[in-house]
């Protein structure tokens, strides 16, 4: 178990002399198996940095504990195993990159040899080789991404939490940190990040947990978490004639030119496809529809503000 | 090296790196210079109006960088987020404290001897020789640079929970009243109250006392300093910094970043 | 679950151990400064006016600042019996420029800077400037008027000038009636025993400050002094008619009949016959030592 977390929970004061308490994160008990991409998704708000932020060690929790390789959060040894990238992350921009990453590998007590080796390492792994020299206060966001990512995994971290790391990134950057995920995977490490971009969970995560009002709604693999229980099958078929026969089943499609894309339940599948063939249309493919994840995640949305809307009229 | 001595040489690169620093040493500089025409119109206290200009463009500098870069030590880098990788690491909240100071107390400890080097060019100019009595000046800077370490532990103090526009002004106010701390011990009031002047007794002993730091007069007319105040004003201010930075230490390991 | 830092528990232990210590610290320093002299003997800044700007409208605050200054320089100076007072002067030149309201500071100067040394600097002219601002800037209070003509009076000895202080204090509707009284008398007989009496026992009754009337009170047990040796002496006198010599001690006088008995000064001592057969004061009373402020040997 890479990650553990038990009833994790955390209130931040608000409001006059601080006296108010609002709960961001809710009883969040998830884990992370070894060697997997995690994916952590939530709308704006919903306590992904939270948790995160807990995990690592810059808040600290009011109830609830977590672990990391079986050591407990608060444990500072617990560090050595983990590579942390903030969401939006700022450096010291009067340090050049190479800097920057010699400034943290001496905070980790590598050999200078090491260093040397590390760094350049890193530097070519983000790409960034050709930029390494220069003052991080030029650097553009993507690059500021790329540094702070090759700041995580400097030290060689069995578990890598990454805050957001496609955020403000161009198709290639998002590319390229997508990459850099998956190598990771591949070097045997755990990968735990943030998300709102859901296809980008659909496409790395081995499993993901949806976080909404500060609570987990669900965790499971992408295609499990939504029901895998078919809405039906659509069909897309060509027709140019005007056959009377398969009427009843053109006025239910919908057409595009010639096109026509066309639902069916499972049990009806054969009989139209029957209906379709003597009508002499041409198939052009017949397709499973399942819930998608972005349909998963705002039924939850809904769900939750539907609940939190029902509070405050309340007045509770 | 310990992980504080990384923080803290990294917080000496920044301060290099910060380009208003070498506006003020050269100040500092262009004032001792100053002092030497000023000197050549006092005639007879040449010596007097040199030495006591240049001390205090050194504490004045000095209390300016120490004060002002201060409170931004720990709030810079929490509100900038640059602390955030760097929590994450395995070091602990207090070396990192106890690294950015220690980085800007050598950083006024570089200063304060580079102006000081300037002063004393400026005395051999003028006097074409140096001799023992003008160890009192060395033992003059050397509490000052006592002095800016207590006043660099404060402001990193209230760096830890408060804004720098506050910081500054409770740590100004803290030195400033630490300048009349002698007066508040025996303060003469007309109608004097038991209870006041016990009140006040006992602040004028738990206030860090800045005048404990003032020998211009010594330093300024050759008085040799005694061994023992150099070496009891340098107790104090180790234990009175000890207490500041374990108290900041205190309030930042349990604070939340936001 | 609440973790509890260590820290914290630390912080709680060497708070109180540490303040302790410091206190202590700051005991062995104050007195390792107090033997350089360091705060007594340099002021940094002695133009008043420069000090004036600098302070806002936190005048009246710095004021009281150097007034206290200047209180403990002199009680310091006492103390160590230090003769020097070289910066009474500047001390209260600054307190009065930063607050020219501060009534005690004038009267105070009046005193110490015009008597002569152990007592005070021994500089009249000082006092009678001193005294003169503030009766600039506070033209209602006619105990300034007072302060001036006791100045002229005792240690600059022009009693033409004493009595026109008395003269234009009287002016003031709320002065008291002994001023006009006085001027007339000073300027008429000048210096006498009870014109030094009077006003010396008007100053203690309307000082303030603890030290002005300390000093009032010992003045005015040397006149009183000064007053039994010359009844002494016109005893002693009657003395050598009878027996043809000096007398050399009080019981002598008694013996003769001309002493009920033995008259002790002010502070309880008896008085006896110095070497030239005058009456003097007891060497064993302190106010022994504090008779050379005046000219004449008692």
């Amino acid at each position: 178990m890479a990650i553990e977390t038990e009833n994790l929970t955390k209130d931040y004061p608000f409001g006059f002399l601080n006296l108010k308490t609002k709960r961001s994160l809710e009883g969040l008990s998830m884990q992370v198996e070894t060697g997997e991409i995690f994916g952590f998704l939530g709308p704006n708000g919903a306590g992904k940095s939270t948790t995160i932020k807990l995990l690592v060690g810059l808040i600290f929790p009011t109830c609830g504990d977590a672990h990391i390789l079986g050591k407990p959060i608060s444990d500072i040894e617990m560090h050595r195993n983990i590579g942390y990238l903030p969401e939006q992350p700022y450096f010291y921009d009067y340090l050049t990159a190479a800097e920057l990453l010699d400034y943290f590998a001496r905070v980790h007590n590598l050999t200078a040899a090491d260093r040397r080796d590390r760094i350049a390492w890193m530097l070519k792994k983000v790409g960034l080789e050709t930029a390494g020299k220069i003052q991080l206060r030029k650097y553009s966001k993507g690059m500021l991404q790329r540094v702070g990512l090759a700041q995580a995994i400097l030290h060689d971290p069995q578990v890598v939490i990454l805050d957001e790391p496609m955020s403000g990134l161009d198709p290639i950057g998002r590319r390229e940190v997508r990459d850099i995920i998956l190598e990771l995977k591949r070097e045997g490490r755990t990968v735990m990040f943030s998300t709102h971009v859901l296809s980008d969970a659909e496409m790395l995560c081995d499993r993901v947990g949806v976080i909404v009002g500060g609570k987990l709604r669900g965790v499971g693999a992408p295609g499990e978490i939504v029901e895998m229980k078919a809405q039906g099958m659509e069909i897309l078929f060509e027709y140019a004639g005007s056959g009377a026969s398969a009427v009843a089943l053109l006025n239910k499609a919908t057409r595009a030119g010639n096109i026509y894309s066309l639902q069916v339940n499972e049990e009806e599948l054969y009989g139209a496809l029957e209906q379709l063939r003597s009508a002499e249309a041409k198939i052009l493919s017949v397709t499973q529809l399942k819930p998608t994840l972005e349909e998963y995640f705002m039924h939850l949305v809904d769900a939750s503000r539907a609940q939190a809307a029902a509070v405050e009229v309340s007045g509770k | 090296m310990s992980r504080a001595g990384v923080v803290a040489l990294n917080t000496f690169r920044e301060a290099v790196r910060d380009r208003v620093l070498y506006n003020l040493v050269f100040f500092a500089l262009l004032m001792m210079a100053a002092a030497i025409l000023v000197g050549q119109i006092s005639i007879g206290i040449e010596e007097i109006v040199i030495v006591s200009l240049g001390l205090s463009a050194i504490s004045v500098i000095g209390l300016l960088i120490a004060i002002f870069i201060g409170v931004g030590l720990v709030y810079k880098e929490m509100d900038k987020r640059t602390l955030y990788a760097l929590l994450a690491k395995p070091v602990r909240r207090w070396e990192f404290l106890l690294g950015k100071f220690g980085g800007l107390v050598l950083t006024l400890a570089v200063n304060t001897t580079a102006m000081s080097a300037g002063l004393f060019l400026v005395m051999w100019y003028v006097k074409h020789t140096l001799a023992r009595e003008d160890s009192a000046v060395l033992v003059a800077v050397y509490f000052i640079l006592l002095k800016l370490a207590l006043v660099v532990a404060l402001a990193m103090l209230f760096s830890c929970f408060t804004t720098p526009l506050l910081s500054i002004l409770f740590t100004a106010g803290l030195y400033i009243s630490g300048l009349f701390v002698q007066e508040m011990r025996t303060f003469h009031s007309l109608t004097p109250k038991p209870v006041l002047e016990a009140i006040t007794r006992w602040l004028s002993y738990l206030l860090p006392n800045f005048q404990n730091f003032d020998v211009m007069g010594s330093a300024v007319h050759g008085r040799a300093i005694p061994a023992a105040l150099i070496l009891e004003n340098t107790i104090y201010t180790v234990v009175y910094c000890a207490i500041v930075l374990l108290t900041a230490a205190a309030v930042f390991s349990r604070r939340n970043l936001k | 679950m609440k973790l509890r830092s260590p820290i914290a528990g630390l912080l709680l232990l060497a708070l109180p151990a540490g303040f302790v210590a410091l206190w202590q610290l700051q005991l062995r320093i104050d007195a390792r400064r107090a033997e350089l002299h360091q705060d007594r003997d340099e002021l940094a800044l002695s133009s008043g006016k420069l000090l004036k700007a600098m302070s806002l409208e936190y005048a009246p605050l710095m004021a009281d600042i150097y007034w206290t200054r200047a209180v403990q320089y002199y009680g310091d100076k006492r103390a160590h019996g230090d003769a020097n007072f070289d910066l009474l002067w500047p001390l209260l030149d600054i307190t009065t420029t930063l607050d020219p309201q501060l009534l005690v500071a004038y009267r105070f100067g009046s005193t110490f800077l015009s008597e002569p040394p152990a007592q005070g600097a021994g500089r009249p002219d000082l006092g009678v400037r001193l005294v003169e601002r503030g009766i600039q800037a506070n033209p209602e209070y006619w105990r300034l008027y007072e302060d001036l003509g006791f100045i002229y009076y005792f240690d600059a000895k022009d009693y033409g000038k004493a009595s026109e202080a008395f003269l234009e204090g009287s002016k003031n509707p709320h002065a008291l009636v002994w001023m006009k009284v006085l001027a007339a008398k000073v300027a008429e007989q000048g210096e006498s025993r009870e014109t030094s009496v009077f006003l010396w026992n008007e100053l203690y009754n309307s000082a303030t400050d603890p030290e002005i009337k300390k000093n009032a009170l010992r003045h005015l047990q040397l006149l009183r002094a000064q007053t039994d040796c010359e009844h002494l002496d016109a005893i002693a006198d009657e003395y050598e008619k009878r027996t043809g010599r000096r007398p050399r001690n009080l019981r002598e006088l008694i013996g003769e009949g001309l002493l009920a008995g033995a008259p002790v000064d002010p502070l309880g001592h008896v008085y006896v016959f110095g070497a030239d057969g005058k009456a003097q004061l007891n060497p064993a009373s302190p106010l022994y030592k504090e008779k050379s402020i005046y000219a004449k040997p008692l």
